[in-house]
């Protein structure tokens, strides 16, 4: 335990000095959602039909740009040997990173989402559904992403093949994540679809470190 | 020193690590067969042969990044690879790169990676081991200002910063210079003093008293055999 706590001190220490993988996820998602509104035109009704699905694919797309640096730049110096090699099991210290990733990518997005819904006119009701999606969706991204980062190590071009790999694998969260916040913008009840997201962060949180450490370990043979 | 006695109070008095009949293929080349070693608490061992002969090969098998194809690890004749936790406790493996992260500074590298190695591994014993190879004055430094050969000092500095009987040396002397070549002489000295095995790789002269040797061309494979295994 106390040695998750000090790879996620260390990563987020790196996050915050070498500053550019936040800032850029969340610079992306800010970005790429304001095009919407000039693409598509002003008008506020379909804005407001489009919003929950132009905020989720956008973060998606955002929280994709960082993963494959998660594993790559602790392949390349030699860290990712010496996690290997430490006497506490790899699939921990991979949860370690991925708690990290989440806290400098997926938190930043949930806190930049109310702001943008506002700017694509989001029926008001639909922001605390957008928020507990967010927080129940962003860490599946990260541990569905870390086992792609980790399966494309050492391949040359990985940053394409990993987003052939992981946007399939997101697909579900984002079908859920979309179906909560338009129940309940049309004042149904979004119980199930959070049942669901929940659900999908239940299972990836053991396997998807097993199967991420699995190819960790391949990938250093 | 400290951290010897309290190294030696925590394992057994006499330990020994052996491999037998180790096969080892990287690829399709059969680099080393039927190669048997054995050490034991104070011993050290030098692994000798022409590039490409496998000693890094056989350094990361022993450290259990490597699989070996068939043939047996063992501690105290337990299998090593039953217990891969334990077993990475027991060790410290040093390769060829330094794993040093360019914007923490000399003190939080070596500090994140005893903890990570020994929970309970303390400032005091970093603070020693950055004394012993000369880096004491460097450790506010960031990592990225560091020159090649402070940068292996510093991933050496881990081999004091948190016990560990086994010490796996994948050509440490490389970048250093003559004066850090005999401190870790004597660091290797006190180390197995103190009950620990080291097994290291080397081109450079290096001065090991009463060190095994083993030339790993005597294990390659002839090429007959290697289209024996692949035929």
């Amino acid at each position: 335990m106390s040695r998750l706590l000090e790879i996620v001190r260390r990563d987020l220490r790196l996050a915050l000095r070498q500053g550019s993988d936040s800032v850029m996820v969340v610079t992306f998602f800010v970005l790429t959602v304001i095009l919407f509104p000039f693409g598509i035109g002003p008008e506020a009704n379909i804005l407001e039909r489009v919003s929950p699905g132009v905020l989720w694919v956008t973060a998606l797309l955002a929280s994709m740009l960082s993963l494959d640096r998660l594993f790559q730049a602790d392949y390349e110096d030699g860290s990712l040997e010496l996690l290997a090699l430490t006497p506490t099991a790899l699939e921990v210290l991979v949860i370690g990173k991925v708690i990290a990733h989440w806290l400098t990518t997926g938190l930043p997005l949930m806190i930049a989402a109310p702001v943008l819904a506002v700017l694509l006119h989001m029926n008001g009701e639909g922001f605390i559904a957008l928020l507990v999606t967010m927080l129940l969706g962003t860490p599946t991204l990260s541990l569905i992403g870390a086992m792609g980062a980790a399966l494309v190590l050492g391949a040359r071009r990985g940053g394409v093949l990993l987003s052939l790999l992981v946007l399939p694998l997101y697909i579900p969260v984002l079908i859920f994540g979309v179906g909560a916040i338009d129940a309940v913008v049309q004042g149904l009840e979004d119980g199930a679809q959070l049942l669901v997201l929940g659900g999908i962060l239940l299972a990836a949180l053991p396997l998807a470190p097993l199967a991420a450490a699995a190819a960790l370990r391949q990938a250093l043979e | 020193m400290l951290w010897c006695r309290a190294m030696i109070d925590g394992c057994s008095p006499s330990s020994q690590f052996t491999g037998e009949k180790l096969l080892c293929i990287r690829g399709e080349r059969v680099v080393f067969t039927q190669l048997n070693f054995s050490i034991a608490s104070g011993e050290a061992l030098l692994l000798l042969g022409p590039n490409g002969s496998g000693k890094s090969s056989l350094l990361r098998l022993m450290a259990g990044l490597l699989k070996a194809a068939s043939g047996q690890l063992s501690w105290n004749g337990l299998p090593v690879l039953e217990d891969r936790e334990a077993h990475a406790g027991r060790i410290h493996y040093v390769g060829h790169h330094d794993a040093i992260k360019p914007v923490l500074s000399v003190l939080e590298n070596l500090r994140f990676w005893a903890r990570l190695h020994d929970g309970a591994a303390g400032d005091k014993t970093a603070w020693a081991a950055l004394e012993t190879l000369g880096l004491d004055r460097l450790a506010d430094v960031p990592g990225k200002l560091l020159s090649a050969g402070q940068k292996r000092r510093l991933n050496l500095a881990r081999l004091l910063a948190a016990p560990a009987p086994l010490w796996l040396l994948d050509e440490p002397t490389v970048a250093l210079d003559r004066a850090s070549v005999k401190v870790l002489e004597g660091v290797i000295a006190q180390h197995r003093a103190a009950g620990g095995m080291v097994v290291l790789s080397t081109h450079a002269d290096i001065d090991l008293p009463e060190a095994g040797a083993l030339h790993l061309d005597e294990f390659s494979a002839p090429a007959d055999a290697m289209l024996g295994v692949w035929s």
